[in-house]
This record gives C-alpha cells, structure tokens and sequence, in this order.
C-alpha cells in the first residue's frame, strides 16, 4: 500500500492567508480546516475531508490567499498546478464539471449563512 | 499504397457526410476492452449521460479478471500513472485509494555512464502513481491490493455499467445497428461500438478494412519484466524514485527501472527490442549498479507487447469509435494519460453530439490529431535525446547542469524542468521543445558544455564517475 501526495503533520499549515498561489490542493487522507481570522480569533470556515479540494481560486486569479489551511491530524495532499489545471480545461472544459458543481454548492451553503446571520438579532453597537 | 490510401480516404469522406446517429433514451453501447480506456470511457458516458438525463445501457466486454496474477490479468504496460493524468483525474473526483497505488514516485534518478543525477519533484511530493495493471507478476502471492485496471472497472460498475466476461470475436453492420458476436456464440446489437482492445490482441485487425474503412495503427516492440527484490530491498536500494538509464546503445530509447511493492518492473522502449538489445541493456555496468552487489536477479515475469506509434486512420465510423491504444497515443509515455483523454472526449462526443462518423470527425478527431502532431514533435525531441546519449561530451554537460540546478536554490531549474517532463510525459512534446530553444536555457547549455569538457573537469570526472553526483 503507498500513498500520494505530501504529508502534513497535524497544525501544519498547509498554505496561509495572504500568502501568493498557483495551485490548488486535493486532500486524499485526513481532514482540513479552511480558516480565517476575525480580528484576534481564528473562524473555522469549513472542515473538508478526503477528495475536497481548496485554494481553487488561485488558478483563477492571480490573488492572494484568503483564508488559511491547516492539517487537522495527519493529512495527504496533492497539488493541482495552475499550468496542468488549464492546459486540462482549454481541451477538456468538462473538466471543470466537478468544481463547478461544487463552487455552486459552497455559494449557496454561504448564502443560506448570510440569511440566517441577517435574520438573527444583533446587538445595536450604538 | 498511395491507391489504397485515397480508398479509405474517399470511402471515409463519404461515410463523414452523414451524421444522423445519435444515441437515445435506451440505447446500447459495446465497450470491447475492459482496460483504462474501456472503463474510463464507461465512467463518463454514464456520467455525461446522467447531466443531459439519457438512460444508457452500458455493456463492457472483458473475458479476464483483474483479480489474477501474471499474465491472465495483466494488460502488459509499466504501469505509471503521469503527474498530468493524476492531477485530472484528482480534479474529477477519482481519486488512486492506498491499496491501488504500489509506490508513490517522489524522483528521478538518472544513470549515464558519466554519472548519476537525482531529480526531485517539487516539496518531495508523490505525483507519480506506480501501479499494477493486474494483481502482480507471475508466481507472486495474490496481493490485497487491487489493481489499477480492476479499480477502474469498479468505478464503471458503479456508475452503472455492466461486465459481460465473455471474449468479443466479430463486429459487423447489421442496418443501423453495430452487431457484436462472442467465442460462446453469443451476439447482440449495439447502437454504438467501442473499442479499447488496446492493439495486443487481434480484434483491431480484424476488424480494420472489414468491419470500418479504418487503418489500423502502426506497432513496435517493447520488453516489460518484473524483477523480485523484497519490499525492504527496494527500500534501500531503489527507494521512491524511478530510475531511467540514457545509454549509449543503438536502438535503445529509453529504459526505466520502476520500483514498486516488492518488485521492480523494468520497461524498454526503443527500435523494435529484441534479444540482443536487451542482453546489451543487462551487460551495462548502470543497469547493474541499481542492484545489489551489482547482480541482477533473474525476472519474475517478462512480455514483449507491442505499442502505438502512430495514430490509426481514422479511428471513428458510424456507430464506431476506437479509443486508448486501439486509436491513438502519446508517443512512448503516458499511454493511460491519452486512454483518459481519448475515452472522455469519445464519451462526450457520443452523448453531446452524436454517434455518425461526422460527429466523430468533428468533435473527437481534432484530440486524436492533436496528439498525432504532438508526436512528431516528440519524434524529433527523442533524436535530439538520441544525439546527447550518444555523445560523451554532451552526456557530461547534461549531468552537470541538471546536478548543480538540484543542489542550488534557484527556483528555475530549466535542464531539471525538461528532463523531468520527458521522463514523465507530463507536458506535450511542443512545450517541451519550445524550452529547449529559450535562450536561458541554451546559454545554459553551452556554458556546463565548455565546463564539463575542460580538460581540469573530464579529469575530476573520470576521478568521480560512477560515485553519483
């Protein structure tokens, strides 16, 4: 049995907020959380397990990261290089199929957040 | 020749006017080969099929088991899965589980008989899948693992196809229909025929001329053998790289000593190989050297399949289409890369466009000719390679550019870049050459020529040569 990918430690930061990019990561084992910080606290956007990917936007722009990844005990990642990624998509736009799908389904995951975030009572800070 | 070219380009053309088959709710498709190209092929049709909401009947015909050890569940091929073909098919979804996957390639190790350069992967990261196309060599223990082939078949399965273990043996037009015809006498009608036999069986040629106006690929010889060495042995000897030998012997393009559970899987590619070709490749002192003590074991399990070298004309009929190896492939590398390009864009044709041979021509053929011109590019970059093996003084200019751009920091490693996607087939062959002529690179090249060959560095050379570099 072998594996692919790179191995992270559990807290090994896998790529950091505002950090540069060009590729993409799949996780093949384990867990990762997507972070973020939120004045002094860190906020767990999402927790991804075995075949999600992340840092999908860095084939698209050339921006910096925005949030944080991080090894939630031993996890395996392969990257996704941004060279590889279009050369795959320029023949093959199906290949894009997946992402697309899934991209879908974080916006309305989001939406459905803000919505409930916007219907719960706030605190004037007034 | 030239007579019989213009006939199947004239009985082609007129078969390309018509593009008024089509696939539809309930139709049936023949996949003949369950290899990667058969169930990838399976895989996405179905799963195209499901987006434009078409029920499909999928039949995959596949006599062997992928179960079986040596040569009755062996579709003869290295077995490396590209960088490229790992990264897409990640982005698809599939993943490669642990127990498909014998060795995680993480280097390269490059053997001359002017030294040894290691090349690593970016972060040390295993992009390279070493796997079995069956469950092992002839004589080893039936594995836990199951092989890459029969994984694939699985994901088929699930998708919804269905595996008929029976040997196809005829294809022929019956009206609209393609009829199927098997050894136990069974036959059925299919409105779309799809054959991945690969070229290592005679379906291809039996069927090409008779069945469809296609001519069949052009084939060479290859050597394939298993070498046992014992999971700790290959640890400490060959580790996590594939070792590739750019030798001085005529006829010989390339070899490559891949390590995976416990045995190692040799692979020769070059002008035809034959006995003496390879006893040339045995006597050399850099084959020997990845051994221990320097004694190469006697092999587990040997074959000499035969691959594509040229693209079939044309691979596409009404209601047929030849995918994997039967069609087209990359030139010496990444066959299972161009069997998953070719099965997606034949499936996507097929549910998206349609099943007539203009459908093919228009939506299938550009790939198919895409890698065909790839190719010949790809031709002329294995003679420049011919040239280098063959030429001391430029094997030294090589080893020693590539061992000082992987002992510094510069993030451009350009003689490393090349190398490591000529070795892998990760890049097309047109990128490839369009780096060899970048001035950084050529200048490079020219200035670890005059290095390499002062008289002060052939000196330390001849001091150092065989001890690595």
């Amino acid at each position: 049995m072998a594996d692919l990918g790179r191995l992270y430690k559990d807290g090994e930061i896998i790529v950091r907020e505002g950090d540069s990019g060009d590729c993409m990561y799949v996780v093949q084992k384990g867990r990762v959380d997507i972070l973020t910080k939120s004045g002094d606290r860190e906020v767990v956007l999402r927790s991804l397990g075995r075949n999600d990917f992340f840092g999908e936007m860095a084939l698209f722009e050339r921006d910096l990261r925005t949030s944080t990844a991080r090894a939630v005990g031993d996890a395996r990642i392969l990257t996704v290089d941004r060279r590889t990624f279009l050369r795959g998509i320029s023949e093959d736009p199906s290949l894009a199929l997946r992402m697309v799908r899934i991209m879908s389904h974080r916006i309305k995951d989001l939406t459905a957040r803000l919505t409930a975030y916007e219907n719960t009572p706030h605190a004037d800070p007034t | 020749m030239i007579a019989a070219s213009r006939g199947f380009a004239k009985r082609w053309a007129r078969l390309a006017e018509s593009d008024q088959y089509s696939l539809s709710p309930g139709s049936r498709v023949a996949v003949i080969g369950g290899g990667p190209a058969g169930s990838m092929f399976s895989y996405f049709l179905l799963d195209f099929a499901e987006i434009a909401n078409l029920d499909l009947q999928v039949d995959i015909f596949e006599p062997r088991y992928f179960t079986h050890c040596g040569p009755a569940g062996c579709n003869h091929c290295g077995g490396i899965v590209s960088e490229s073909l790992l990264q897409r098919l990640a982005t698809e979804g599939i993943e490669l589980p642990s127990h498909v996957v014998q060795r995680g390639v993480e280097s390269y190790t490059l053997h001359m008989d002017v030294g040894t350069v290691r090349l690593n992967a970016p972060g040390l990261e295993k992009r390279i899948a070493a796997v079995y196309r069956g469950n092992g060599p002839r004589e080893s223990e039936p594995l836990h693992q199951i092989s890459f082939d029969g994984y694939l078949n699985e994901l088929a399965v699930e998708k919804g196809a269905r595996m008929v273990r029976r040997m196809v043996t005829a294809m022929e037009r019956t009206g609209d229909c393609i009829e199927v015809r098997c050894a136990d006498g069974h036959h059925r009608n299919y409105d779309l025929a799809v054959v991945a036999t690969g070229i290592n069986s005679h379906f291809v040629e039996s069927i090409c001329g008779s069945t469809a106006p296609i001519r069949q690929p052009k084939k060479t010889t290859t050597f394939i053998c298993e070498f046992r060495l014992g999971r700790s042995m290959i640890e400490e000897t060959l580790g996590d790289s594939m070792h590739v030998f750019l030798l001085d012997i005529p006829r010989l393009e390339f070899a490559a000593l891949i390590p995976k559970g416990d045995y190692a899987t040799l692979c020769m590619l070059g002008d035809d190989i034959d006995d003496d070709l390879i006893q040339s490749f045995f006597r050399s002192a850099e084959f020997k050297q990845c051994f221990p003590d320097a004694i190469i074991p006697p092999h587990a399990c040997h074959c000499l399949p035969r691959i594509n070298v040229q693209t079939a004309r044309y691979p596409f009929d009404d209601r047929i289409v030849m995918i994997g190896d039967s069609g087209t492939t990359r030139l010496f590398k990444d066959g299972l890369g161009a069997a998953y390009r070719t099965a997606k864009a034949a499936a996507r044709t097929a549910v998206f466009h349609g099943v007539s041979a203009k459908n093919f021509e228009q939506h299938f053929w550009p790939l198919c000719r895409k890698i065909d011109s790839d190719n010949r590019i790809g031709k002329f970059v294995f003679s420049v390679s011919g040239l280098i093996q063959r030429a001391r003084f430029s094997r030294r200019a090589v080893l020693r550019m590539t061992a000082l751009e992987q002992a510094g920091n510069n993030p451009r490693k350009r003689m490393s870049e090349i190398l490591w996607d000529i070795f892998s087939g990760s890049a097309p062959y047109r990128e490839i050459l369009g780096r060899t002529v970048h001035p950084a690179y050529v200048g490079g090249l020219i200035w670890n020529l005059a290095a390499s060959n002062w008289p002060s560095a052939r000196r330390r050379d001849a001091d150092t040569a065989g001890q690595g570099v």
